[in-house]
């Protein structure tokens, strides 16, 4: 094995694995925060977490996993169950219940943590907001590759027992969710209906909410416990900006946060040395930049949900009506007699003669425009929508035919067939011939 | 009047409620509060199998309520609720529930076709998944409220009346017996108007019974055979003709005289009911 | 002044004794930190309310959270251009931009994009502190090792407070205060019902802005007392706190304005007695526990106060119900063993409504059945007759009694006129007449 192959799985292997997961399991749990419209409560239980370390530290005296986990699952719960308290009972609204259960707790816990008992025990409140991922090295990996086919490598050597703890709740998330995928989804989307269905959505709820305060726990030594937050969210609502499936959703948060925290992971602790600075950068903030600048990314780039897929369908749109309008201004002159009209006029309105014409629906005839034959078949179908629409606000809303067209100007444009009232005669209110429809148009039942 | 002549009375106290084991749903004495405040007081009815009921009365007569407290989603501070001379809890399966459509988020990832499979999740298992004979029985749901083409699509995609056909398909793939539907016509087009009260009215030549809030009374004559006529109180119960008079509509409406007139008027037209 | 200053009152005491020397420039430096942290917590307690009322309460916290690459960003730059960052208030300068980037931000995402608020919080949160704690990296390999003091930011740490600092503090949250008074008419207009106060013409969204403005402007007076992942909780808290003791919005500003005000000061004296202590931390738990105090102890909306009052209404629903079941039974000239009754509480539930009754006299005990007393008699009368009258109410007045509908009075003449009472009992009788 080569000097750097070895210095990388001694150096950064478990930190990279361990950030990973953490993340993953985040992205996949923070889906339904998420859904939920409830993606603070990871904020919450992140900061809530803190007096349940720090008492479990304080009663064993260890950073062993189980008392921590079990002091944060206390921690949590506490949370939940105060949330719930303070919104129920005292009827405080629901944002404000848990910005004072949260922010109490983690004030006891920053309180204690900086308490004479743990002056001078490597616990310190910093390490548990940013994280200490720098520390999770391998020291005593083997230099011999055929070292890592034995089991024995791995149970002998000096692991960093976190790396367990995360791949451990890393499989019992993707599991629960995986088992449980349709209780979820109905008690995310439908609790009520869930529970008159009989299907306990305070227990699947609840077990999501205690699998969010473990996967807090295991991860605050890899990317603290704030930056927990951005994973629980970040990914999720990236995915949440580029699907509508669920399934789908939940594959693409834990993806999407898989792919930040190796690009973070390096971004942080390899890039800045090797543009030549002189020290790494803090991993766990990158990861989370990395997060965030995917998110932004995808809020502008998204084809389905993003800013400029949006900003074209708009513009798209306008000019389609545009377009429309031109159309049925030719179509009406061609009915007074006048089939070419001049185009001057018409450039100086900003009507999108060229357009119109490169699409083929209008063409030029000495400075003069007419419908072609494609454009004259649109106008129609607009020309009749027009007049239905005139038609029906007459005779069943019960307008002034004076008072229609406007109304009907914007709803010609709609062409969806449902979405056209039928024809009950061939006049229009102002007595102007419908064109007929494509075929006999029978109204679809 | 005798209770001004000082007599001693007694009753027995071991009260055992009638059962009524063909009725599908029978409600004694059901009072829910908010704290001092009644939301229903002392609501008392029974529905006769196979019948199309509709709950009726103003804004805020607690209709809503009286269908959640009885499907135990809101606690009642007294009374009991019996379905077929059961508890809730061991008639769950029977019972179909349709919330009203604004209690979900339609922006949720999941198609027509997913939300018509909830119905079926209880029939499922838990840890199981939605086989294929379940997503057909499915899909013949949405067929049936005529949605089969739009199965796929996310549900915010689509149109209020048939997001609301979605939910039916939904309570329809339950196959239950007994349906709470909480202002299934609420917003919807005419068209799907018309096709959700043709699903009911099979599903009611099934045998099945429908229970749905109405906030429409001129329609309630022409959908609903059977009414219940709902300000706090129970105004009046029983076969749509004789519970919608002018008189019980008063009771329940106050003075709101001419939205009853047109109600008078619809009643009137109807006739006398099957 | 020779007071004791290794206690909690003395410092207190001290603090109050050297108020006037706070004009003349004289106080010790205990006394400023004290009595600025007090002032903050009444300026946080004055913009909670609104922000509350807003359903702000936790963009609050977002806010406080994105100061932190602020106030790093403003910590590099001002070193590179060889300004003092230190003093002076640069570092709060960056903190207010990079808290309100992160607001504007929250706008956006909510608003243009499918996600929702929530989302959006949690998003420009945890961004925010993440390119925060980058540039805290950054500051921390170009200071050798310490974190230029920025850590106390995070945290908050009043006995390392200068004198100057805590004055800014005072006089930032003073500014507050001012803004705060003159603007209660719009900010309670806008917050009580927007859709009223735009249709009236009022800007809703420079009101809207303005408050939001003030939440940035309380959370950077409050970085370096409670630091800046503990600023919503002078936020939220006394606000929350104060909803328990009043409906009248004036004086829940007012108590919501105490509550921090104590809270800041009182938290603030504390820490000072053991200056390990982080004083953000401290803070909090004092406001904490006023929150808890009030949700526990406030009379009518508090916990305790509003069990009590469940029980008893539930109580006197089943023992209400069952006397008048048993006095309607009696009416109808029923004798003894009816049989069984329906209605009536049986089981557990009933055993004890029976016993409550007895002990009140109401009922009497024959073997398996029970009677009732002279007094039940009267007593399920009297319910009757209000049961009838509401009922009257409730199809005479329908479109309004169900809001007006409490059984809990004694007597309906307790809620109705007079007038409209004798009218119901008209309405009673002729319905007995009927019948």
């Amino acid at each position: 094995m080569s000097e750097a192959w070895h210095h990388f799985i001694a150096g950064d292997l478990v930190a990279l694995l361990s950030c990973t997961l953490a993340v993953v399991t985040c992205g996949v749990l923070g889906s339904y925060l998420v859904l939920k419209r409830e993606s603070l409560m990871g904020d919450a239980i992140s900061h809530a977490v803190l007096p349940g370390l720090v008492v479990a530290f304080m009663i064993s005296q260890s950073r062993a996993p189980v008392p921590m986990f079990i002091g944060a699952g206390i921690a949590a719960g506490l949370t939940v169950l105060l949330t719930m308290l303070v919104r129920r009972w005292g009827g405080v609204e629901p944002g404000a219940a848990m910005g004072v259960v949260f922010s109490v707790m983690f004030a006891l816990g920053v309180y204690l943590i900086e308490s004479e008992a743990l002056r001078d025990i490597d616990l310190d409140a910093s390490c548990v907001l940013y994280g200490q991922v720098e520390y999770l090295v391998w020291w005593d990996a083997p230099k011999d590759p055929s070292a890592y086919l034995k089991l024995a490598t791995y149970t002998d050597t000096d692991i960093p027992p976190a790396l367990w703890a995360l791949g451990a709740i890393f499989v019992i998330a993707v599991a629960f969710v995986a088992a449980f995928f349709k209780e979820l989804r109905i008690t995310t989307f439908d609790p009520q209906m869930a529970r008159a269905a009989g299907i306990p959505a305070w227990l699947v709820q609840g077990a999501l909410v205690l699998l969010v305060a473990l996967a807090v726990v295991a991860s605050f030594q890899a990317i603290g416990s704030i930056l927990v937050i951005a994973m629980l969210i970040c990914p999720a609502a990236t995915a949440r900006m580029l699907t509508d499936r669920l399934g789908t959703q939940i594959m693409l948060a834990g993806l999407v946060a898989g792919l930040c925290a190796i690009a973070g992971y390096f971004a942080g602790a390899k890039l800045p040395t090797a543009l030549g600075a002189e020290h790494a950068l803090n991993i766990a903030g990158m990861i989370t930049v990395v997060a965030g600048l995917v998110f932004g990314l995808v809020c502008f780039a998204s084809p389905s949900h993003g800013f400029i897929a949006r900003a074209v369908r708009q513009r798209r749109l306008a000019e389609r009506i545009a377009i429309e309008d031109l159309l049925g201004l030719l179509y009406r002159s061609a009915e007074a007699g006048e089939t070419f009209v001049p185009i001057q006029p018409m450039h100086a309105a900003g009507m999108p003669v060229a357009r119109a014409t490169k699409l083929g629906l209008v063409r030029a005839e000495a400075s003069k425009l007419g419908l072609t034959d494609s454009g004259r078949e649109r106008a129609e179908g607009l020309i009749r929508r027009h007049r239905l629409w005139e038609g029906y606000l007459v005779e069943r809303a019960g307008l002034r035919p004076d008072h229609v067209h406007a109304t009907a100007e914007l709803l010609e444009h709609v062409d969806q067939p449902a979405a056209i009232p039928t024809q009950s005669g061939d006049l229009d209110p102002h007595g102007k011939a419908i064109p007929p429809g494509p075929e006999t148009d029978a109204e679809s039942p | 009047m005798n209770a001004t002549t000082p007599q001693l009375t007694t009753s027995a106290l071991t009260a055992h409620p009638e059962h009524s084991a063909e009725s599908p749903l029978s409600v004694h004495a059901l009072t829910v509060a908010y704290h001092r405040k009644p939301v229903l007081w002392d609501v008392d009815f029974d529905v006769p199998p196979a019948s199309l009921m509709a709950i009726v009365g103003p804004n805020g007569a607690g209709k809503s309520t009286l269908i959640k407290a009885c499907l135990g989603l809101i606690p009642a501070a007294a009374g009991e609720v019996e379905f077929w001379g059961e508890p809730l809890r061991r008639a769950r399966s029977r019972i179909g529930y349709v919330p009203q459509r604004e209690s979900v988020d339609w922006d949720f990832p999941v198609s027509a076709l997913d939300v018509v499979c909830m119905g079926r999740y209880r029939k499922v298992g838990w840890l199981r998944r939605v086989s294929k004979t379940h997503k057909a029985a499915a899909m013949a749901c949405l067929e049936r409220v005529g949605m089969k083409e739009l199965s796929h699509r996310q549900i915010g995609k689509l149109s209020g009346g048939q997001q609301q056909r979605v939910f039916l398909a939904r309570a329809l793939a339950q196959e239950a017996e007994l349906y709470f539907m909480d202002e299934p016509f609420a917003g919807v087009d005419a068209a799907t108007e018309r096709a959700i009260i043709g699903v009911l009215r099979d599903l009611q030549r099934e045998g099945k019974t429908i229970i749905c809030v109405h906030h429409d009374l001129q329609t309630v004559g022409s959908y609903f055979d059977y009414a219940l006529l709902l300000n706090m109180r129970v105004v009046a119960v029983g076969p749509t003709s004789q519970t919608l008079t002018q008189e019980n509509l008063v009771k329940s409406y106050g003075g709101r005289l001419t939205l009853l007139e047109q109600a008078g008027e619809a009643i009137a037209q109807m006739g006398p009911t099957r | 002044m020779n007071a004791d200053t290794t206690s909690l009152l003395g410092i207190l005491q001290k603090t109050i004794v050297e108020l006037p020397k706070l004009f003349t420039g004289q106080a010790s430096n205990t006394t400023v930190v004290v009595v600025a942290s007090g002032l903050f917590g009444v300026a946080a307690g004055l913009v909670g309310v609104f922000a509350l009322l807003r359903k702000r309460s936790l963009t609050a916290d977002a806010i406080g959270h994105a100061t932190l690459p602020g106030v790093a960003g403003a910590f590099i730059v001002g070193t590179m251009l060889g300004v003092p960052v230190r003093e002076g208030p640069w570092l709060l300068v960056g903190a207010a931009l990079a808290g309100a980037l992160g607001a504007w931000m929250i706008q956006l995402i909510a608003h243009r994009t499918r996600l929702r608020e929530d989302a959006a919080i949690g998003i420009v949160l945890s961004v925010f502190f993440g390119v925060g704690v980058v540039l805290l990296g950054v500051v921390q390999n170009m200071e050798s090792g310490t974190q230029g003091g920025l850590a106390t930011f995070i945290f908050g740490h009043t006995a390392s407070m200068l004198a100057a600092d805590a004055r800014a503090m005072g006089f930032i949250a003073l500014f507050v205060l001012i803004v705060t008074f003159v603007l209660r008419k719009q900010l309670t207009l806008v917050c009580f019902n927007d859709t009223y106060a735009r249709a009236t013409g009022w800007p809703v969204q420079i009101v809207d802005l303005l408050l939001l403005g003030l939440i940035i402007v309380v959370s950077v007076a409050g970085l370096r007392a409670v630091g800046l992942l503990l600023v919503v909780a002078m936020i939220t808290i006394p606000p929350a706190a104060a909803r328990f003791w009043s409906d009248h919005l004036g004086r829940i500003v007012a108590i919501s304005a105490v509550i921090g005000g104590v809270s800041g000061s009182i938290g603030t004296a504390m820490s000072a007695l053991a200056p390990g202590r982080p004083a953000g931390a401290v803070i909090v738990l004092t406001a904490g526990s006023l929150f808890a105090l009030s949700m526990l102890c406030a009379p009518r909306r508090g916990i305790i106060a509003g069990a009590v009052g469940r029980v008893r209404s539930r109580v006197r629903i089943l023992t209400d119900h069952t006397i008048e079941t048993l006095w309607e039974h009696s009416e109808e000239g029923t004798s003894p063993n009816i049989g069984p009754v329906r209605n009536l509480p049986h089981g557990i539930k009933g055993r004890l409504v029976f016993l409550l009754l007895r002990v009140r006299g109401y009922v009497r005990s024959i073997g398996d059945a029970y009677m009732l007393t002279p007094a039940g008699l009267a007593e399920g009368a009297r319910l009757n007759r209000n049961h009838r009258l509401w009922s009257a109410y409730l199809t005479t007045h329908a479109d309004i009694a169900p809001s007006h509908v409490d059984w809990s009075v004694d007597q309906v003449e307790h809620v109705l006129s007079d007038e409209l009472v004798q009218k119901l009992e008209r309405i009673v009788e002729l319905e007995d007449a009927g019948a």
